[in-house]
């Protein structure tokens, strides 16, 4: 008699086990079947050109001349792979030094009011919408140019100027986590060796979060590598390759935003297109593939 | 509980389920009796204008440009078919015409024409045009370049690169910047077809921008900006510019004065059924041609007194 109520109770923990072990198994099922076709899908589509032989991956990947609409048709993506590249390091070479003084502003200097009027500002960035960044860069930033630098305004400048504010709170807030999780007695020591504040930073603080500040800045570039919108607007679509900042380019994103809608599916332009999205996610692996070996080297 | 509850959640998928399939079998049945009726097209007509018996769901997408009339005037049909349920996408005319093509919508809306964007011609000639509205495409600059009118040869020379200030065509001493779509733009194959009557390659430092309010915005801002936006968008903010002296109004591309223009086409696959046929008849009747055409800034199809094959070749009509 004493015994029954415990056994009914540990046959309902079992049974809420079970349920329990079942759905999340059909979520990770699903999960990796969607991952799965997901790349499937992107990789069959980006080398139908080249399998059925409309483009070489060589002139796709290092041709500099687009002009699919024209009567001999050319694929050279070039412009857009160097675009990329072009905004997203600018952009990490313009955000990476503001979001780690914020980080250390948040962490170090004024963890107090600083990090309660920092954080929740920073963190404001990542919920306004790509359009709003890209309206702000056409209304704002390009007139700026425009008014104060040779060019039109429209170009690579702007568009690392819109992505390096994008990334910002990216960068920002893994950096300011890698800090607040430094183990307290290495800063003590450094304080009680006689060291300065600032000589604790630079010597002791950032070189050893320097790996996990790094992975913020690789997630902020995988962001702006992707990002297409906000840079769409402001950098003119030119498909070449810029010689000067403030010339018009194109990015990956950009191109592929352009011409999806206006191209039909199967057409080699279209195909074109999805060699592209294949090229954006072989390199978000690539910046996966960076944070995992920098979270690596983190640990040791 | 847990056993309970998702007991419920079965209970209430299925029953979803069983709803919708019967909603289905119902709309079936629907218009299984209006064809039994054997109604003519013309009955279907007043059938549609009073509200009587139309039902089913109607899905379209493609073109961005006709997407605001396309819903505009599903509204409206909406309103006076209660049964019927119209869901309009953009997504851009080759989605549209890829998706019609392959059945997955009812309507394929496109700026030009299928033969111009379908390789397949095969797949193109399944396809049943239904033009229900034209686009005229001005030349406009920015308001300080100071030219009024530019020939067809002045506009082919500023678009290939051959003259880069606007002093070489009577302007001010500025450079010319080109506001240009991109390559798969149907605006930019209409004005590239009509106004240039040829191809162009996009020069290095031309912008490209894919919205018309955003050309307009940069046209409007850029000193020595050049580009080309649909009649609708024009206002004080860019100078609309002639074309060989014809001025781009509504009036000039119903006589066929004005060239530059394209239809708006909704396509269908094969023969439109019922709804989607009373649907695009709709569109065609005068109070959507001179009412709802008119407002949103298109030209009635109707109206025009010229008329263009897939060629290119204008013909009165």
């Amino acid at each position: 008699m004493r015994g029954q109520p415990t056994n009914k109770r540990l046959e309902k923990h079992h049974i809420e086990n079970l349920i329990g072990r079942i759905y999340m198994s059909f979520c990770v099922l699903l999960l990796i079947v969607i991952i799965v076709s997901m790349v499937y899908f992107v990789a069959s589509k980006g080398v139908a050109n080249f399998v059925n032989g409309e483009v070489k991956v060589s002139e796709f990947l290092f041709g500099t001349k687009w002009s699919p609409e024209a009567d001999t048709p050319s694929y050279g993506a070039f412009p857009f792979i160097s675009g990329s590249f072009l905004v997203t390091l600018l952009a990490a070479l313009i955000a990476s030094p503001l979001s780690i003084c914020a980080a250390l502003f948040m962490t170090e200097i004024v963890p107090g009011w600083g990090k309660k009027l920092l954080q929740p500002v920073i963190e404001l960035l990542s919920g306004i919408p790509s359009v709003v960044y890209g309206f702000v860069g056409l209304s704002v930033i390009v007139p700026f140019l425009r008014d104060t630098l040779p060019g039109q305004g429209i170009g690579v400048a702007a568009g690392a100027l819109v992505l390096s504010v994008m990334i910002l709170p990216t960068i920002t807030s893994v950096a300011a986590d890698a800090l607040a999780s430094l183990p307290q007695n290495l800063k003590e020591s450094s304080f009680a060796l006689g060291a300065t504040r600032w000589q604790t930073i630079s010597r002791v603080i950032l070189p050893t979060t320097f790996p996990a500040i790094m992975t913020g800045v690789v997630l902020g570039m995988a962001r702006a590598f992707g990002e297409a919108l906000a840079v769409q607007m402001v950098i003119g679509n030119a498909p070449f390759v810029p010689h000067s900042l403030f010339e018009s380019a194109s990015t990956l994103t950009s191109v592929i935003t352009l011409g999806m809608g206006n191209t039909t599916m199967g057409s080699p332009q279209n195909n074109a297109l999805w060699s592209m999205a294949l090229v954006l996610m072989l390199m978000t692996f690539v910046f996966v593939l960076l944070v995992r070996m920098l979270e690596r080297r983190n640990k040791i | 509980m847990q056993f309970k509850k998702s007991w419920i959640m079965a209970l209430a998928l299925t029953s979803v389920l069983a709803i919708s399939a019967c909603g289905n079998g119902n709309n079936g049945g629907n218009n299984a009796t209006t064809n039994n009726g054997g109604n003519t097209p013309a009955a279907t007509n007043t059938e549609s204008s009073s509200g009587a018996k139309l039902s089913g769901s109607v899905l379209a997408s493609g073109s961005t440009a006709l997407q605001p009339l396309v819903e505009q005037v599903a509204e409206k049909f909406m309103d006076a078919n209660a049964g019927v349920d119209i869901q309009v996408q953009g997504g851009g005319s080759g989605t549209g015409l890829t998706q019609v093509s392959e059945k997955q919508v009812d309507i394929g809306n496109s700026d030009v024409f299928a033969e111009e964007k379908l390789k397949d011609a095969a797949k193109a000639a399944e396809l049943v045009d239904h033009q229900v509205a034209v686009v005229a495409i001005a030349a406009v600059s920015n308001p300080k370049a100071g030219v009024d009118s530019l020939t067809k040869q002045q506009l082919v020379d500023i678009f290939t690169g051959k003259i880069t200030n606007w002093k070489e065509v009577g302007g001010a001493d500025q450079a010319i910047q080109i506001i240009n779509r991109p390559a798969s733009s149907g605006t930019r194959a209409t004005f590239e077809s009509f106004a240039l009557g040829t191809k162009t390659e996009d020069l290095k430092g031309s912008i490209q921008e894919d919205s018309s309010g955003t050309v307009k915005k940069m046209i409007g801002e850029t000193p020595g900006a050049i580009g080309y936006l649909a009649l609708s968008y024009l206002d004080d903010s860019v100078k609309t510019l002639n074309y060989d002296g014809v001025e781009p109004s509504v009036d000039n591309v119903v006589a066929g004065k004005y060239p530059v223009w394209a239809y708006e086409h909704m396509y269908t696959n094969g023969e439109p059924n019922e709804t989607v046929k009373a649907f695009l008849d709709y569109f065609l009747t005068d109070e959507v041609q001179t009412g709802d055409v008119v407002e949103l800034g298109y030209i009635p199809a109707s109206k025009m007194q010229v008329s263009r094959d897939v060629a290119g070749t204008v013909t009165p009509k």
